[in-house]
């Protein structure tokens, strides 16, 4: 056995949650679905953490609707999220996500929550919620705040959640009825992580493109939006190649990578707009 | 250390184990029940697969003490005293294994993914897809999509005859 822990207290509320996180001094690790965390804790990447369960917390759980948007607890499953009508019918792009994101047997445990604090540059949710416009709710013990995707992702693993606080879900405006949402990317393995993926928006209000697995956190291409508002897929893939700074590592170097958002993006565009890819 | 209760098997164990204990290991080293493997233990290969509350989960990504009063079946708890389980017998008929090493895992998923599909909804193509997390580095996978194709239809069947 290698996981090294430094305790595990089960929360039985929210409350009680923050109140352990508080009286943890720092040590304190909350621990949701654990699909990254205890595969982090297996390889020694993170250890001696003191572990807060929030995974029995029901009110952090499941999706409710308002007249123009979704609120989605941190605890829902991705498998829920892949199956909830709800989701289905009024942000579709996050359904379609969890055909990319891991194995079944992981959407059971995982949540998207966990995913969003956990900020992994490569992973699909974060990118989804640039993309959507979504706000992310926190509470700590001193209140809650209500913080944009724009800026909740900061660096490589890093969000705008302090210290003390968690990440208790998140709001995501309804697509209007002309709206469409696709997501795009490639991975060397069913399941795995993308080296690249590519998130797009069509409202009434113009285009959101969003990019993981390109940079240290989810990048919104602002520039490439621009350029499919008046309409220009190949001004857009240029757009996207200049606003992008992507990492060279052991599964594909930086030039690679920018290609393949290129290609991502005229994807996309082909599903939304036609013609081709 | 943690005080963990679940039911395995059908039936109520309980230990207490140290925190950081996961789930394979409370069913393999405290309970003794070998037939959940171990294969990467970061939630890759599948060899672990168990199902906790009805869904398959990756046991070595889970702590015992997220189980704590769950109801938990692995590969053991599948048949009934002699008579295989259909996936099991399904296994063996169509030689859907050559080393075994992914066998646990293959046949924990396999059920799953018909419980989800419902017998006699699954082909091929999406047997392939819904096996994305279980690696089998022997058999090419050909026998062991073969056998969940037929376990599948057999208990679509055996459905079918007991309505």
């Amino acid at each position: 056995m290698k996981a090294s822990a430094g305790g595990y207290a089960r929360a039985s509320s929210l409350r009680d949650a923050l109140e352990m996180l508080a009286a943890s001094d720092g040590s304190g690790r909350v621990l949701a679905g654990g699909q990254s965390l205890i595969a982090a804790m297996n390889l020694r990447l993170s250890a001696g953490d003191f572990l807060i369960d929030i995974s029995r917390v029901g009110e952090l759980a499941g999706v409710s609707e308002t007249a123009d948007s979704l609120r989605i607890g941190a605890l829902t499953p991705h498998a829920e999220i892949g199956r909830n009508p709800l989701i289905r019918h009024h942000a579709t792009l996050l359904s379609q996500a969890v055909e990319f994101i891991a194995h079944a047997a992981i959407r059971n445990r995982g949540t998207i929550g966990g995913a969003l604090a956990h900020a992994d540059p490569a992973a699909e949710f974060p990118a989804c919620v640039l993309a959507l416009g979504a706000t992310l709710h926190v509470e700590g013990l001193n209140g809650t705040r209500d913080i944009r995707a724009e800026d909740f992702f900061q660096d490589i693993f890093e969000t705008a959640i302090e210290d003390g606080e968690i990440l208790t879900g998140l709001s995501v405006p309804k697509a209007g009825a002309d709206e469409r949402q696709v997501i795009e990317e490639v991975a060397r393995r069913s399941g795995d992580y993308a080296l690249a993926g590519v998130c797009l928006v069509k409202r009434t209000g113009g285009h959101r493109v969003s990019l993981f697995s390109v940079g240290p956190k989810p990048i919104l291409a602002k520039n490439a939006m621009a350029a499919l508002d008046r309409g220009d897929v190949e001004g857009a893939v240029e757009a996207l190649k200049a606003e992008i700074d992507p990492p060279s590592d052991t599964q594909a170097s930086a030039a690679y990578r920018r290609h393949l958002a290129g290609v991502l993006l005229r994807r996309a565009a082909a599903r939304i707009e036609g013609g081709n890819a | 250390m943690s005080k963990v209760s679940m039911v395995l098997n059908g039936k109520s164990v309980s230990a207490d184990v140290e925190d950081r204990t996961l789930l394979v290991s409370f069913i393999r080293e405290v309970r003794g029940l070998t037939g959940t493997h171990v294969g990467c233990d970061t939630s890759q290969c599948g060899a672990c697969v168990v199902h906790v509350d009805g869904k398959a989960v990756k046991s070595c990504t889970m702590l015992a003490a997220q189980a704590d009063g769950a109801d938990v079946v692995t590969l053991e708890g599948l048949a009934n005293g002699g008579d295989l389980h259909p996936v099991q017998a399904a296994f063996r008929e169509h030689h859907g294994l050559q080393c075994g090493f992914c066998t646990p895992g293959m046949i924990m998923s396999a059920v799953d993914m018909i419980n989800r599909h419902g017998p006699g909804n699954l082909d091929e193509t999406t047997i392939r897809h819904e096996l994305e997390g279980n690696i089998c580095r022997c058999t090419g996978y050909h026998n062991i999509v073969k056998a969940i194709k037929a376990a599948s239809d057999q208990m679509a069947g055996m459905a079918q005859a007991a309505e």
